[in-house]
């Protein structure tokens, strides 16, 4: 396969940057995403350029640290896909294919595609937690969960934090994330007693980070890798609306 | 957004509903124009509940609009680079025309209070009852009014399909299960609305009403 690639390329922090064309030539359909993106930077290097830099690290779709617009889809048309599992046999021979890092105030960019999501972290340690008594490991039946509620706790709990959701929003809102990792815990028997003062705290500081407001368009679950579903932030926002009203 | 927008679509619905009196003639729909000024009385003074009602869609409406521009506002500064490509991937147009539905309507509004309320766009004026300002402003030689109420109430239809289910959402009153069960509850309000409010200006541009 031969492809030409427009991809964001920014020196770092301060630069404006611009979109630069790229051809690649001897593309497998075998290959990932981010394999043709190594055939690019191998290319680069040899002939002295700058490799085009990305954030990646497992490659099995399982870390949350890839992530790239593609085509104008947060990790590309391929449904419930991570960049690095996205293959090249959904590409056509000779496309053009434009690639952007996510595109979010709280989320700057680092240099070409990578972007800097400490923002998320920041929204975990305001309230991602469950609070236990250390020691050693309970028995594992000791404390009963409901099937269902189980179920839907580790749909939400699937949630890698790429930051597709937002870079898909409309608004930049990071109301998917923030919801699943609320509804991950307060699903559970072991996050009753933080549950209203968490999701106060996370949502307050998801607003602080600058993410936009959400409604409820839909544009982040369509494009989630792991397919968090959007009743999560129903869930968000009852807990929230309760926190609030006492 | 969600508790504003659910008195506003209260509202329409009795507003629909009190349109239709039109069918019944002249007389029915005057005597609910004037039902609605005494309501309540003789324990209230005349038009109280009426102003009351007008106060609190006023109210409405206006945080409605503060709530929209300040979400506009929050998601441009969150998004200060925008993207060279970007495809929607999530089903459905509603979405995406909210912002534009609510300018829209906001300007209908406005054209919609000049002409049948206050009656200075209207061919009978301010002097009149209620039907005669009613049947006069939809007359077939007018029918570019007509043409303007269709659209902007086809635009409120589509603001809604979105809204309605939207507002449950974010009073977290949504999930799974119930998903199906409100967006259809949604298209069937929006739909009810459309027609109801369609139907007495197109008769009477037609001359079914006359």
């Amino acid at each position: 396969m031969n492809l030409t690639l427009k991809v964001w390329r920014q020196s770092g922090p301060s630069d404006a940057g611009r979109m630069v064309t790229y051809r690649v030539e001897d593309v497998s359909p075998d290959m990932s995403f981010l394999e043709m993106l190594d055939v690019l930077n191998e290319r680069l290097i040899l002939e002295g350029d700058d490799p085009v830099a990305f954030d990646h690290d497992c490659r099995e779709g399982i870390c949350g640290m890839c992530g790239m617009v593609i085509n104008g889809v947060a990790h590309g048309e391929q449904r419930a896909t991570t960049t690095c599992q996205l293959h090249m046999r959904h590409f056509e021979d000779g496309a053009t294919i434009t690639i952007e890092p996510w595109r979010a105030a709280p989320f700057p960019v680092v240099k070409d595609l990578v972007v800097d999501r400490s923002a998320f972290d920041r929204v975990i340690q305001a309230g991602g937690f469950v609070s236990v008594p250390a020691g050693s490991a309970p028995d594992a039946h000791s404390i009963p969960v409901r099937k269902e509620d189980a179920d839907d706790a580790f749909d939400a709990a699937t949630c890698i934090g790429c930051g597709a959701c937002v870079a898909a929003c409309p608004n930049g809102s990071a109301s998917l994330f923030t919801a699943a990792k609320i509804t991950h815990l307060s699903l559970l028997p072991q996050g009753q007693p933080e549950r209203l003062s968490r999701a106060k705290a996370m949502v307050d500081q998801m607003d602080a980070e600058g993410f936009g407001g959400c409604t409820n368009t839909g544009e982040c679950t369509a494009v989630c890798p792991k397919g968090i579903p959007l009743d999560t932030i129903a869930q968000m926002n009852s807990d929230y609306l309760k926190a609030n009203a006492k | 957004m969600a508790v504003t927008g659910a008195v506003m679509v209260i509202f329409l619905l009795a507003h629909m509903l009190g349109n239709v009196k039109i069918f019944f003639g002249r007389e029915s729909f005057n005597a609910y124009a004037h039902g609605l000024r005494t309501l309540l009385e003789p324990m209230a003074p005349y038009r109280l509940l009426l102003t009351v009602l007008e106060i609190v869609l006023v109210v409405s409406v206006v945080a409605h609009m503060w709530a929209a521009i300040s979400l506009a506002r929050r998601a441009r500064k969150a998004r200060p680079v925008k993207y060279v490509a970007k495809k929607s991937q999530a089903g459905g147009y509603t979405t995406h025309i909210m912002r534009f539905g609510g300018v829209t309507i906001v300007l209908f509004v406005v054209w919609h209070l000049l002409d049948l309320t206050f009656g200075v766009v209207n061919p009978k004026g301010f002097d009149s009852t209620p039907a005669d300002r009613m049947i006069a402003g939809f007359d077939a030689s007018r029918w570019w009014v007509t043409l303007l109420y269709v659209v902007a109430v086809v635009m409120i239809g589509l603001h809604l399909r979105h809204g309605i289910w939207s507002a449950f959402q974010t009073l977290g009153l949504a999930n799974r299960a119930r998903y199906r069960a409100l967006k259809a509850v949604a298209a069937l309000v929006s739909a009810a609305l459309v027609i109801g409010f369609l139907a007495p200006p197109l008769a009477i541009t037609f001359g079914v009403i006359k």
